[in-house]
């Protein structure tokens, strides 16, 4: 059986996260290459549409993150998007998305080892779980040729 | 061809279901689900529902389904493949219990869809659909079959229409085109000679409410009335008339698209909705709720008959029962016959 | 009753209002929203156990608006419309003469958004037992069974957007579906495209939303959807406390609290 290769994307913010990747990767600490990063300029951008737009186009795992709460660079978006995590986790639990393929954290820019540490215990987590067939199922709307309803 | 009149016992009835599920035949058939009753796949005639006096969705979505794929693409190694519309992937279907507005609903339907360009997809689907409609024998006071120039027991747009004698145990059968006679064709034997019976006796009392004629020609005067903005301050501008209607065809084009390769999909709209004329330049002709309820009324009332020859609606009552606030088609048609020039 | 219609009357005559948002008898056993101009047309105007449309969202149409100031006929989920309303800077004080009712069917004028506030406060927003008894169920589900139930329960959905139409609190322009430089949630009605929406919509709802039940109302397939937005409230209360109504107090999503706590960032 080939093995899965699970497909994981990452919303992190510019100033921490992105700069810790980066300091993990100038410290040349190995870790599993199955995450896509997209870059924004804050935690407090990312908006739910995103992170659901992320399952419908195939991934199995997503991984938020940004700088811990008082030291944003923009002083209150992870603070905004601390609740907002709150929320939608909650209403993704009660539709039965799956939760524990979403993993949130605040890595800061001087913490390498941590984000390399966090996308590797993702990465094992979602190779357990499997591929994400819930949600791409109904993503494949239209495999028979319509839908009368 | 002639209408050919037979009869056929209830116990029969359930065989020639039978008989049509055995030819392969996808049955469609009011269901009841919760308090709501619509059109469903079903396997066994025990599954069909038939008491009530309307489904709350129109059987359209059997042949213009609510979302469907025009055609795949792949824009994979610099070659274009493009999997278009598979007429042999439409199955044949029976939509069992239609009331006769629903059978006539499909006339406009059809109209619509063959008025300068023929429709392939849709086409196919009518096609290969036998329509099997049952007469009513009630009515409530949201049908207003008759007024529109149809009846309970109209065989307008049917392909075979049943009429329930007293206790539903006998039917008249009247088989009105030649995909009906097909159907009948599948098992002659559970259908005997109709020996003279009167069908009217056993139809639903609607009475006449409105002319539709006389309507048509006051519409064109009325364009720039304010009876619209009046009738329509409490529409709140939502989908739900347009998509439980039998002759709304209204329909949008998306395009879903996944790195390289997609599919582009029809799939329902409603011109109540306020961006539905919206251009690119951001103009909207018709900004206001006022102008969109004027059109949905003209569109049925006036531009299909002046344009196709036929009235764009069947006075099945369904967008007064599914709106929210009551804004009731037939009160308004009738304050507007009412309305002295 | 006669009460509301003598109010009506006299705010009309007077020319204090242009026009008066009530419920009047419709076809069959329906209530309907009426507008009346004419202060001889009070007359139209009832109430009774049946009137339980939400008018407010008629206070952010731009054809009621274009009539001039309105009066509107307000049960308790009305008022507490108006006053969210008015925390999100839709209404002042002199947008509209507010003809209160409360739970006990009594006319009670109010003359600022203030009062309307002090008094909704009185009565605490309550779920309704059977809803209760729903969410536990779902609550008990495994989050298989869960995403089963919602998919089975939106599949019916065909997009007709009535519950965005009649809820007060969806007054946006161009909605976020309606956008399609990128197309954010599909518009067709098939299983992600109703999941998406209905999805996003309580997200949307979340914190602001007063429990009118205006959207299941609406729903002409009956879909329980209204299960979503009192779920978000209950969470709402329970992550973020109190779940008050008021105009100064900002909405619990554009707000925060640096000790915001949660469990599950790692």
């Amino acid at each position: 059986m080939s093995e899965f290769e699970p497909k994981i994307v990452a919303f992190v913010c510019n100033w921490c996260t992105y700069a810790g990747a980066d300091l993990t990767g100038t410290s040349r600490i190995k870790y599993a290459s199955n995450v896509r990063i997209v870059r924004f300029p804050c935690t407090g951008r990312i908006d739910y549409m995103l992170l659901m737009k992320a399952f419908g186009e195939g991934a199995d795992g997503i991984i938020v993150s940004g700088c811990h709460p008082n030291d944003c660079h923009y002083t209150s978006g992870n603070f905004h998007a601390r609740r907002r995590w709150i929320v939608f986790r909650n209403l993704c639990d009660f539709m039965g998305i799956d939760i524990r393929r979403i993993t949130f954290s605040w890595v800061s820019a001087a913490e390498g080892a941590k984000w390399a540490d966090l996308v590797n215990s993702t990465v094992a987590t979602i190779r357990e779980l499997g591929p994400y067939e819930g949600y791409q199922n109904i993503s494949n709307y239209l495999k028979k040729e319509e839908n009368h309803g | 061809m002639t209408i050919k009149r037979l009869i056929i016992q209830k116990t029969s009835l359930e065989k020639f279901f039978d008989v049509l599920i055995q030819k392969g035949k996808t049955i469609y058939a009011p269901k009841r689900k919760n308090e709501k009753i619509n059109y469903e796949v079903v396997n066994h005639f025990s599954e069909v529902c038939d008491d009530y006096i309307q489904t709350t969705q129109s059987a359209k979505s059997i042949i213009f389904p609510r979302t469907e794929k025009l055609f795949n693409y792949n824009k994979g190694k610099g070659n274009i493949t493009l999997e278009d519309f598979d007429p042999d992937q439409v199955p044949e279907a029976v939509i069992w219990g239609v009331r006769p507005c629903d059978a006539a609903g499909f006339i406009p339907l059809t109209a619509i869809f063959n008025w300068d360009s023929k429709d392939e997809i849709y086409n196919t689907r009518f096609e290969k659909t036998t329509i099997i409609a049952f007469s009513c024998t009630s009515a409530d006071e949201s049908c207003f079959c008759t007024s529109v120039g149809g009846n309970p027991g109209n065989t307008n747009g049917a392909d075979i229409l049943l009429t329930g004698m007293g206790d539903k145990n006998l039917f008249l059968a009247e088989v009105i085109t030649e995909k009906g006679e097909k159907a009948v064709s599948f098992a002659p034997n559970l259908f005997e000679e109709d020996p003279g019976i009167e069908k009217e006796k056993y139809l639903a009392d609607l009475p006449k409410q409105f002319n539709q004629e006389e309507i048509k020609d006051k519409l064109q005067a009325f364009f720039e009335s304010d009876l619209w903005k009046k009738q329509s301050l409490r529409c709140l501008g939502c989908g739900a008339c347009a998509y439980v209607c039998p002759t709304c065809a209204c329909f949008d084009i998306q395009d879903e698209v996944h790195g390289k390769e997609g599919k582009r999909v029809r799939c329902w709209d409603s011109c109540g909705l306020s961006l539905f004329t919206l251009h690119t330049s951001g103009h909207n002709p018709r900004s206001v709720q006022s102008q969109r309820w004027r059109q949905r009324l003209m569109h049925k009332f006036s531009y299909m008959p002046q344009r196709l020859a036929v009235y764009g609606c069947t006075g099945c009552g369904r967008c007064s029962r599914a709106c929210p606030v009551d804004m009731n088609m037939l009160e308004h048609l009738i304050s507007i016959q009412e309305i002295q020039k | 009753m006669d009460e509301l219609r003598k109010r009506a009357h006299e705010l009309l005559q007077s020319g204090e209002v242009k026009l008066v948002i009530g419920y009047e008898q419709g076809n069959g056993n329906k209530v309907r929203p009426v507008f009346i101009t004419n202060p001889e047309d009070t007359a139209k105007l009832i109430f009774d156990s049946r009137c339980v449309q939400n008018l407010a969202v008629y206070l952010s149409k731009p054809e009621v608006k274009t009539i001039g100031k309105p009066a509107i006929v307000a049960t308790l989920p009305v008022l507490r419309t108006i006053i969210q309303l008015a925390s999100e800077n839709q209404l002042t004080d002199d947008s509209a003469v507010i003809l209160g009712i409360t739970p006990d069917g009594a006319l009670r004028n109010f003359s600022t958004l203030e009062e309307i506030e002090t008094f909704i406060n009185q009565f605490e927003i309550q779920l309704e037992e059977r809803d209760k008894k729903i969410i536990e169920q779902i609550n008990q589900m495994t989050p298989e069974e869960r995403w089963k139930f919602w998919v089975d329960t939106l599949t019916p959905c065909f997009k007709c957007y009535a519950c965005r139409a009649a809820c007060p609190m969806c007054y946006c322009t161009k909605c976020t579906v309606e956008q399609n430089q990128p197309q954010w949630i599909p518009v067709p009605s098939h299983q992600l495209g109703n999941l998406e929406w209905h999805f996003m919509r309580a997200m949307h709802m979340a914190g602001r939303c007063v429990d009118c039940g205006a959207c299941a109302r609406a729903c002409p397939i009956s879909i329980p959807l209204n299960l979503l937005t009192k779920k978000m409230m209950e969470d709402m209360k329970a992550q973020f406390g109190e779940y008050r109504i008021a105009i100064k107090k900002g909405n619990p999503m554009s707000t925060f609290k640096p000790e915001d706590s949660e469990t599950f960032i790692r």
